[in-house]
């Protein structure tokens, strides 16, 4: 009677006072006064819908206030107000309709609403509706990332009614998605579903796949008898075929209950154990029990005495196998939302693997590339010289330590690398030209010294850079600008730095070629590499082509280090690493052959990334089979992809 | 002509009588035996240093003799390591399960032991069944048999192929060092079987026997020894007879030797499965004086160590290999061990557990450079039995001039 009068006293009001009353939220608040103030999960819903739908201006502030848990209720009257510390005892209250600060009092007058988190995350959903149209983007988008963690049945609605109002072309693509992939999860309407699947279907993203597979997801049941109606079974199961062992099949039947748990051996040691009396078990001597047939004669014994629960035997298993229905069943009940997410599902999944195969191919290059990267130096000192350097790669490792200095002095990441780059190859061409001068020069009739003594300068090199930068990695950083990934779809992608090694490579496949092709000194490099007698002879210094070009290899093996350097820690084994893949790729390409070289790496590349697709928890073992492939390889082609015929073959 | 082999090779009296002198010697002065002057971790480093010296035996007859620079000899030393570690492994843990289960109740079944084993060894890896490979690991002769015989087969295999595609020189080289590297990749693997990056350890302890291990690595330290000995004779006695003239021709000129009609191949794989065995006999005496083996034993460098030093001793000559084997070896352990002194320049101290590697690999250089007979080559001067100098001209860069290049060998 009260209420129906204080209505229509609010209603006159209204009327009157349209100005003041019009929109206000605290007689909402009132109507829900009691729930509100009891915060309980069970009965807090009617409360909060009715202040979100009640399209109010301060609906949301009020659902943030009271979420932060700082909306306070005056105990004299049971308003509502907004509450913030006046000092120790005192709340300063604020109105939720005007804005205004209506007073000051003193604690013990006021309470505090603290709604738990369940309540917490019913008033959260609640504000997504309006976050969702928030004039920031920034909010909405927050909005959006926390739906899409969080989905919820609830969402959809407020999702749906806000695409039409959203302003950002980039939001209403995201939001028309999500809306999508909520309908697929959520809409009471399995039409709706089955629409939303097959629009979907097809699309690569992760989102996708996981709305689409708790769908199909199923469980393993059992039941006596036939399989009952109304459920929507995914297979009928025979206990003993592939993936499901008969072991599995009477597990599951006694985890429902349906037959008595089987006794393990650990069990029967254990009965066994407890029921020894005088020296024997069930009239079996303990002595005697190191035999399983002895065991079981003891177990059957104190089994027929009742003192234990038998054991179950084959028999009995098969039995209750066969009087029991195994079938997998899906948890969605709607069996067309089921077949169409198994076919959108597998029609992604063919997506899936094209663009698997094609980033596998992204990868494979670059992993080629790299290898490339470090067997040009080789190809040029081993390959056209035939000189074996085993230190190749600590000039690799030199390249990349210079890379590191050059980065303590030069702070700024991109010109650091550009001053780096020459820097390497000046630091390993004098290097290379000072080992040729001092050792190798000694030793060309003699390859398999060459091999022993530049390990021995690889070791004092490598030991050197130890003392020097210590054994802790160092990293050379690379600019900002070849930060992130290259990203096509969610499934393919490939890092900026791998596309920049990628083109470096090539640009040194352009360089090696026009030196050796089309200038005097790769002219001289191939006449000494042929025949240095009738080279001298001819007016060419062997001793100073050989040197050049030995320093021109080292000096790429620097630039190498450099770009190695940028993906791969420093370290002073950085180069041991890479030198016995770079003999490789040299040896499987063919000796003395830039394009085969090319062809090694390229070989190699995809040869290693395709072993680790195939077993892709292990690349220790995708290494060890490629060595293998390789070995068995050389067994077909002695010389390699590419191999010199005639003259040039030497031998 | 009839001389005996003894009468021809009087070097390996000399060396024979050396060992035997060393082993008395060192026996007297043990803590285990005798006098108590030599610590048994030392006659540890002795006897695993005799090991080494039989490793680079092997390694002289397939490269000083035969010109094959193997990579690969360590990777069958650990090969042999291993199939012993199997066994030391296995039964030492199955008499500590077996001991440990006889305090239960009821006595254990024979397949609840060797899972139990099988828990314990495999537990780091977290798996707990045997994989396949350790079939006869319960097995002391079985697997003594393996020792020998699973290095051998991949060495039959590895050579076979690569000796049937004429893979010569350094690309032979090349190849054997890719082979120990996937053999040490494989190894590292969890689910290889043989316990990944861990190892085998605990080789030190024989199972079985109460000694104390002053007196087993007394035991060790002859068995090393004898193993030398008998290894030696039977190196110099390759290397005496026809076929010891027949790999030496295939070292100085393999077409040549070709041409004459022998079986290149047949020599170069026998010659090679037969030093295959030998190191792996060498491995097997000695990780279990290591106590621990791992796949980074197997590591490529090492193999490289080993060419290291047989050309420091001096190559295509047997007491060159162990000299070079046992001085660099117990350098290496004095240098690295910090027994040096630091040597302080002022503004730096040059210390040598750091600069070691340095100094090794360019005094590496150096003789390879200055001194390719090795130290081998001082016995030479001091017996004033130099070859006559047959050296023509310095040899030019190229090397087609034959005559020049067999000067020079």
């Amino acid at each position: 009677m009260l209420r129906l009068f204080l209505a229509s006293l609010a209603l006159l009001l209204s009327c009157v006072t349209a100005s003041a009353e019009e929109g206000a939220i605290q007689p909402l608040l009132q109507e829900h006064r009691e729930v509100i103030a009891k915060s309980s999960r069970k009965t807090i819903g009617p409360a909060i819908d009715a202040i979100a739908n009640s399209s109010l201006p301060q609906a949301q502030t009020m659902l943030e206030t009271w979420a932060a848990k700082s909306m306070w209720m005056r105990k004299s009257d049971g308003r509502f107000f907004v509450g913030e510390k006046a000092d120790s005892k005192n709340y300063r209250l604020i109105d939720f309709d005007t804005g205004e600060v209506v007073g000051t009092f003193p604690k013990k007058e006021l309470k505090q609403l603290k709604p738990n988190s369940g309540v917490r995350a019913l008033i959260g959903t609640a504000l997504v509706q309006f976050q969702l149209l928030d004039e920031d983007r920034a909010k909405r988008q927050a909005a959006l990332t926390s739906i899409q963690r969080d989905p919820e049945a609830a969402l959809l609605t407020p999702l749906r009614a806000s695409i039409e109002q959203e302003p950002d072309a980039g939001l209403k693509a995201q939001k028309q998605r999500l809306e999508r992939l909520l309908t697929i999860g959520y809409d009471a309407d399995p039409a709706a579903r089955i629409a939303a699947i097959e629009e979907m279907s097809g699309d690569l993203g992760v989102d996708v796949r996981a709305t689409l597979n708790p769908l199909v997801a199923t469980t393993r049941d059992v039941t006596p008898g036939a399989v009952p109606e109304g459920v929507n079974v995914a297979a009928n199961l025979t206990p003993g075929e592939e993936g499901f062992s008969e072991a599995e099949a009477y597990d599951l039947l006694v985890t429902k209950g349906f037959a008595p748990a089987r006794v393990t051996p650990d069990e029967v040691r254990l009965a066994l154990a407890e029921n020894i009396e005088g020296g024997t078990v069930g009239g079996v001597p303990v002595a005697q029990l190191d035999k399983d047939d002895a065991r079981v004669r003891a177990y059957a014994a104190l089994a027929e005495a009742g003192t234990v629960s038998p054991l179950v035997n084959p028999a009995d298993i098969q039995a209750a196998l066969a009087a029991h229905a195994f079938f997998e069943t899906y948890a969605e009940p709607i069996v067309e939302v089921t077949t169409a997410a198994q076919d959108a599902l597998d029609n992604i999944a063919l997506k899936v693997g094209v663009n698997q195969t094609l980033d596998l191919t992204l990868d494979a290059l670059s992993l080629a590339s790299i290898y490339f990267l470090a067997a040009i130096g080789l190809a040029i000192t081993f390959g056209v010289m035939g000189v074996i350097n085993m230190a190749h790669g600590e000039f690799i490792m030199m390249g990349a330590y210079t890379g590191y200095v050059v980065q303590q002095i030069i702070p700024d990441h991109t010109v650091s690398i550009i001053v780096a780059i020459p820097l390497a190859f000046a630091v390993t061409f004098a290097a290379g030209v000072a080992m040729e001068r001092l050792v190798i020069r000694w030793l060309y009739a003699r390859p398999l010294e060459t091999l022993l003594a530049t390990f021995g300068i690889s070791i004092a090199l490598q030991q050197l850079a130890k003392n020097i930068f210590g054994t802790q990695a160092r990293p050379l950083t690379a600019p900002g600008w070849l930060d992130g990934a290259w990203v096509l779809n969610d499934v393919v992608s490939i890092s900026y730095i791998r596309i920049a090694i990628f083109i470096l490579a090539l640009i040194f496949l352009g360089v090696f070629l026009f030196i050796m092709k089309r200038t005097r000194l790769g002219l001289e490099t191939r006449a000494v590499t042929q025949n240095p007698a009738m080279a001298a002879s001819m007016g060419i210094n062997p001793g100073r082509v050989n040197m050049l070009t030995f320093g021109l290899g080292s000096g790429i093996a620097g630039i190498a280090g450099v770009a190695i350097g940028l993906f791969a820690k420093v370290t002073s084994e950085l180069g041991s690493d890479y030198i016995v893949q770079s003999f490789m790729t040299v040896v499987v390409g063919g000796v003395g052959n830039i394009w085969g070289t090319l062809a090694g790496a390229t070989m190699i590349g995809f040869l290693q990334k395709g072993i680790e697709w195939l077993n892709p928890s292990n690349t220790l073992a995708a290494q060890t089979y490629m060595i293998v492939f390789i070995i068995i390889f050389i067994q077909f082609r002695p010389r390699g992809i590419i191999a010199l015929k005639g003259r040039a073959a030497g031998d | 002509m009839q001389r005996s082999f003894i009468a021809k090779n009087p070097s390996v009296l000399i060396f024979l009588a050396c060992l035997a002198l060393f082993t008395l010697i060192v026996t007297v002065l043990s803590e285990g035996l005798g006098l108590g002057m030599i610590s048994t971790s030392f006659i540890k480093t002795l006897g695993k240093t005799l090991c080494l010296c039989l490793i680079a035996v092997a390694m002289d007859l397939i490269w000083g003799f035969t010109g094959i620079l193997s990579l690969g000899h360590f990777a069958f030393f650990g090969l042999g390591g291993y199939m012993i570690g199997m066994w030391l492994m296995y039964e030492r843990t199955r008499l500590i399960v077996v001991e440990s289960l006889s305090q239960a109740e009821i006595p254990p079944t024979s397949s609840e032991v060797v899972d139990a084993i099988g828990n314990q060894i495999f537990g780091v890896v977290g798996a707990s069944e045997f994989p396949l490979i350790w079939a006869f690991a319960d097995s002391l002769f079985l697997q003594l048999l393996l020792v020998v015989l699973v290095p051998g087969l991949l060495a039959l295999v590895f050579g076979w192929l690569a000796f049937r595609s004429r893979v010569t020189g350094v690309y032979l080289s090349i190849l054997t060092q890719a082979m120990t590297l996937a053999l040490a990749l494989y190894l590292f693997q969890n689910d290889s079987g043989l316990r990944g990056n861990n190892g085998l350890s605990g080789l030190q302890n024989l199972p079985g026997v109460e000694a104390s291990q002053d007196v087993v690595s007394l035991w060790f330290l002859w068995a090393s020894a004898l193993a030398l000995g008998l290894g030696y004779l039977l190196a110099a006695w390759v290397v005496s007879g026809k076929f010891g003239s027949v790999i030496r021709g295939i070292r100085d000129n393999e077409a040549r030797v070709r041409f004459l009609g022998y079986s290149v191949e047949t020599y170069k794989l026998m010659i090679f499965t037969l030093t295959a065995c030998i190191a792996a006999i060498a491995g097997a005496l000695y990780y279990p004086q290591a106590g621990i083996i791992n796949p980074a034993e197997i590591a490529p460098i090492a193999s490289i160590y080993l060419a290291v030093w047989v050309a420091i001793g001096g190559r295509g000559r047997l007491y060159g290999a162990v000299i070079g084997a046992a001085f660099v070896s117990l350098l290496s352990t004095w240098f690295t061990g910090g027994q040096a002194p630091d040597i302080p320049l002022g503004f730096y101290t040059i210390k040598w557990v750091d600069w070691w590697l340095v100094l090794l690999g360019l005094s590496f250089v150096a003789v390879t450079l200055f001194a390719p007979k090795g130290m081998g080559g001082l016995v030479d001067l001091w017996t004033q039995a130099r070859a006559p100098n047959r050296h023509g001209a310095d040899l030019g860069p190229d090397d087609s001039a034959l005559r020049e290049q067999e000067a020079s060998k």
